[in-house]
């Protein structure tokens, strides 16, 4: 070894190093593992499920292995109605559990208490599918001197013998929404290369809607925050605009509904067939639009009605639900 | 060709063959990337040229493109830069150039297929570490693992008392890529998740640029400059200045590229802080290179490469300049997140660092194939296709980037933006467009060099034979 004459650089260099990655990683794990999942954060996180990106069940990004989000208007098992309505997340058997549920200390100190003890989430299987609902505590969790009341994970499987297949019989079509698999849609299409998922703390917010918080994504992944906008942020799109009608044809086209857009068409994500169930006609659908374009007809071409278990309904139900 | 020598005994290689690979394979990605580049600037441009499939849709490409060009172009170059330059300054040979003939041929396996796939939409949907973790974990494995390994054998056993600066940052950046490629990518293995991952994504991304490419590309200037223009370094201290700074304040600003997001307030002051200091390796550097100049500036206009260097080391001037400023929180509000950052990223990429390389692969491939460059004129026209082509790009998307800025904080309805920042789109497509061409034409300058570049008689540096064309 020739390299004795460097003993003190190479240890210098170590030192270094190590030091920077303690202060860039170390420190601020410590505070992200402490960060407590608020309500908006438990919401994504259930209503996303494990991951968005790729993982091994579901390898080209199909949106396998997702939850659904369901509006329950009564209770699945007695029929009674329930006021208001409440939202339950429905992992059908077989369905990674959301990375809270697994590891529960993701949670964050008080919400890891209450989902195990009142919301008996540690009793979820994979196997046998499971309902989830958010719950509000009575007692408020002391926070720097102040109380804040917290938001918790309820199995309503085990609390209330919800299963999946109940919820999801008991449901109409329009009260699911596909989006777990939108959020799949959303990295796959590279929509995040032009909007943001994260208004800035500037101004912006007063377009764009508010900051995010500590705890808003614990559980998330990826949380495909953007980094350069090409397009307005969509954190909170749906608030501003929640027409499914006007989504459709914007995706379908976007130079429809608005003509200076940039934005690429997605008319891809229809598949191949309707809702009816008939072939849809791309090229001709393209030459009318162009027909259009140039002065020819008088109106563009109509915006064919998405199959229910198209990939754009699941992106339409991602989207709208970005509330 | 390249199977004969994969299976060959390694003393039957001939000396270089590895280096030459990579050369030409980093400037076929060179090629490729900027090619889908410019085509992605064209449907940023025009929305409806070539739409409607899923294949060539932007979200997409983009990615493709990015990472055609980090991990095609810029670390190929590299791994030819190194192949060639460590041995020489080590006074030895390559310590094995099956390892890197395997090397080159397993990157560009791996790579096609990583961006393949990615092209299919299968990516982890993280900026910069898009590749699933298997794939990831074949980049190291076949990628910077056994680059790694070549060059640290290599210096290790050299025939010289000393290590050259060059030989410094190589052998660090090396050993940097793996730890970065290895730790930013745990978030994928664990399955980490929100903020965590956010912020391990950012300090992947940051760490490939500083601990990688700056480095990497600024020790190649290091070995170009007293090389071909034969003055000495100016200051080997400053050079240890510019290296040990590299180390500490590169490596910590990761979170100045989350500023808006909810990450703990004291990790934001301290990469805001940190990312300032990045001046002082910038400043060791350049003024390093542009001293050993001295008396040497008629090569500027003269030799083509040093005109890429000299160049390059310029631009490290207005992109260090940007990158130390642009973190600090009144500025990031501006522009964060616009089109300024996007002529800042081709700033460092195509402009302060893809003109290093080139200069690298200029005199790489010059002197190990042994053969004076085919023709200057096409030589000319590459530099001046490639500087005022990027130049255009860079000058209208910081336009693009300002105007986007100024829409934020005015609170500009946002479609008023896409509008105003259309000329420049275009502009910036017209840029791209004349980057490609010039790509095309340093491909066919050195496949000509190869074959019919004159014969650099033994002992002889290539710029010291006068151009024929
Ligand atoms: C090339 C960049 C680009 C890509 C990729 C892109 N968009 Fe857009 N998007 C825009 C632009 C520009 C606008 C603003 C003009 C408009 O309304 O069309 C926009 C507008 C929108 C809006 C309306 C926002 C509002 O505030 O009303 C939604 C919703 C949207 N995009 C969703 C998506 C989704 C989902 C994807 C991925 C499937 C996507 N976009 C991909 C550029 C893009
Ligand atoms: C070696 C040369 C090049 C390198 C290293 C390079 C690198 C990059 C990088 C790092 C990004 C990401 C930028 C960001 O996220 O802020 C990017 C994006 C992009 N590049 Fe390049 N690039 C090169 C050449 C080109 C050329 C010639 C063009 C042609 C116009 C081009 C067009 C684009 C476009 C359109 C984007 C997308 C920008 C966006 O999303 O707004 N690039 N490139």
């Amino acid at each position: 070894m020739k390299f004795r004459e460097y003993k003190i650089g190479s240890r210098m260099f170590g030192l270094a190093f190590g030091l920077s990655m303690t202060i860039t990683l170390l420190f601020p794990s410590f505070d992200l593992a402490a960060s407590v999942s608020s309500e908006v954060g438990l919401d994504k996180q259930l209503a996303i499920g494990w991951d968005s990106g790729w993982q091994l069940s579901d390898p080209t990004l199909l949106g396998l292995n997702k939850p659904l989000k369901i509006l329950v208007k009564k209770d699945p098992k007695s029929g009674k109605p329930i006021e208001p309505a409440i939202y339950a997340y429905v992992y059908p058997a077989g369905t990674s559990l959301p990375n809270g549920v697994i590891h529960t200390a993701n949670l964050g100190h008080g919400v890891e208490e209450l989902s195990i003890k009142d919301g008996r989430i540690t009793e979820a299987q994979k196997k046998d599918g499971a309902v989830f609902i958010i719950k509000h505590s009575d007692h408020l969790e002391t926070f720097e001197g102040k109380g804040h009341p917290l938001a918790y994970v309820e199995n309503a499987t085990a609390t209330m013998g919800w299963t999946p297949d109940d919820v999801i019989k008991a449901a109409a079509d329009t009260d699911i929404l596909h989006a777990g698999s939108g959020k799949t849609m959303f990295v796959r299409e590279g929509c995040w290369w032009c909007h943001t998922l994260l208004p800035e703390q500037t101004q912006d917010w007063q377009v764009f809607g508010a900051p995010p918080m500590l705890g808003d994504f614990n559980g998330m992944s990826p949380t495909s925050f953007g980094s350069d906008r090409k397009g307005p942020d969509l954190l909170h799109v749906g608030s501003r605009n929640a027409s499914r009608e006007w989504m459709m044809l914007h995706f379908f086209n976007p130079r429809l509904v608005q003509p200076h857009s940039i934005m690429p068409r997605f008319d891809y994500l229809w598949g191949k067939v309707d809702a009816k169930g008939d072939k849809i006609d791309f090229a001709k659908w393209r030459k009318e639009y162009d027909e259009y374009r140039e002065g020819q007809r008088t109106t563009p071409p109509d915006v064919p009605m998405y199959a229910k278990d198209s990939e754009i309904r699941n992106l339409i139900d991602f989207v709208v639900n970005l509330k | 060709m390249i199977l004969k020598y994969l299976f060959a005994k390694n003393k039957d290689i001939p000396v270089g063959s590895s280096a030459i690979y990579f050369g030409f394979s980093s400037i076929l990605w060179f090629v490729i990337g900027t090619g889908l580049g410019s085509f992605n600037a064209a449907k940023l441009a025009f929305p409806d040229f070539v739409t409607g499939t899923e294949m060539f849709a932007f979200g997409h490409m983009r990615q493709v493109h990015v990472l055609a060009v980090i991990f095609g172009w810029i670390s190929m170059a590299f791994a030819m830069a190194m192949m060639y330059i460590t041995p020489i300054l080590g006074n030895t040979r390559l310590w094995s150039e099956k390892l890197g003939m395997w090397n080159c041929f397993m990157w560009n396996i791996a790579l096609s297929l990583g961006l393949t796939l990615m092209w299919m939409g299968v990516t982890s949907g993280r900026e910069y570490s898009d590749f699933p973790w298997p794939i990831d974990l074949a980049v190291a494995a076949f990628v910077s693992i056994p680059l790694a390994v070549n060059v640290w054998m290599t210096i290790l056993t050299r025939r010289t008392q000393g290590i050259y600066t060059t030989n410094w940052f190589f052998a660090a950046a090396t050993f940097m890529l793996i730890i970065v490629f290895l730790v930013g990518n745990l978030p994928e293995y664990f399955h980490l998740t929100g903020l965590t991952e956010a912020y391990m994504t950012w300090w992947f991304a940051h760490n490939v640029l500083g601990l990688w490419i700056t480095p990497v590309a600024a020790a190649i200037a290091y070995y170009v400059i007293p090389k071909v223009t034969g003055n000495p370094l100016y200051s080997h201290r400053i050079g240890h200045l510019h290296f040990w700074s590299i180390v500490v304040f590169y490596s910590t600003p990761a979170a100045h590229h989350l500023m808006s997001a909810p990450l703990p307030e004291w990790l934001k002051s301290f990469a805001s802080v940190e990312g300032v200091l990045i001046l002082v390796p910038a400043i060791a550097f350049v003024s390093n290179i542009l001293l050993t100049m001295q008396g040497k500036w008629n090569m500027f206009v003269e030799n083509l490469e040093i005109r890429f260097t000299v160049v390059g080391v310029l631009l490290a001037i207005p992109l260090n300049m940007q990158g130390g400023f642009q973190q600090t929180r009144s500025i990031n509000w501006y522009i964060h997140g616009t089109g300024w950052m996007v002529a800042h990223a081709h700033l460092a990429l195509l402009g302060f660092s893809t003109f290093l390389e080139a200069a690298a692969v200029y005199l790489g491939l010059q002197t190990l194939m042994k053969r004076k460059l085919y023709s200057l004129t096409l030589g000319n026209l590459h530099f001046w296709l490639l500087l005022i082509g990027f130049s255009t790009y860079w000058i209208s998307m910081t336009i693009a980037g300002l105007i986007q800025g100024a829409g934020k904080i005015y609170e500009v309805p946002y479609i008023d933006v896409v509008i105003a920042e259309h000329p420049y789109m275009i502009a910036r497509w017209l840029g791209g467009s004349m980057v490609f061409s010039s790509t095309l034409i340093w491909l066919y300058n050195m496949w000509m060099t190869a074959r019919e570049g004159t014969i650099i008689p033994s002992g002889r540096m290539p710029h010291e034979l006068a151009y024929e064309r």
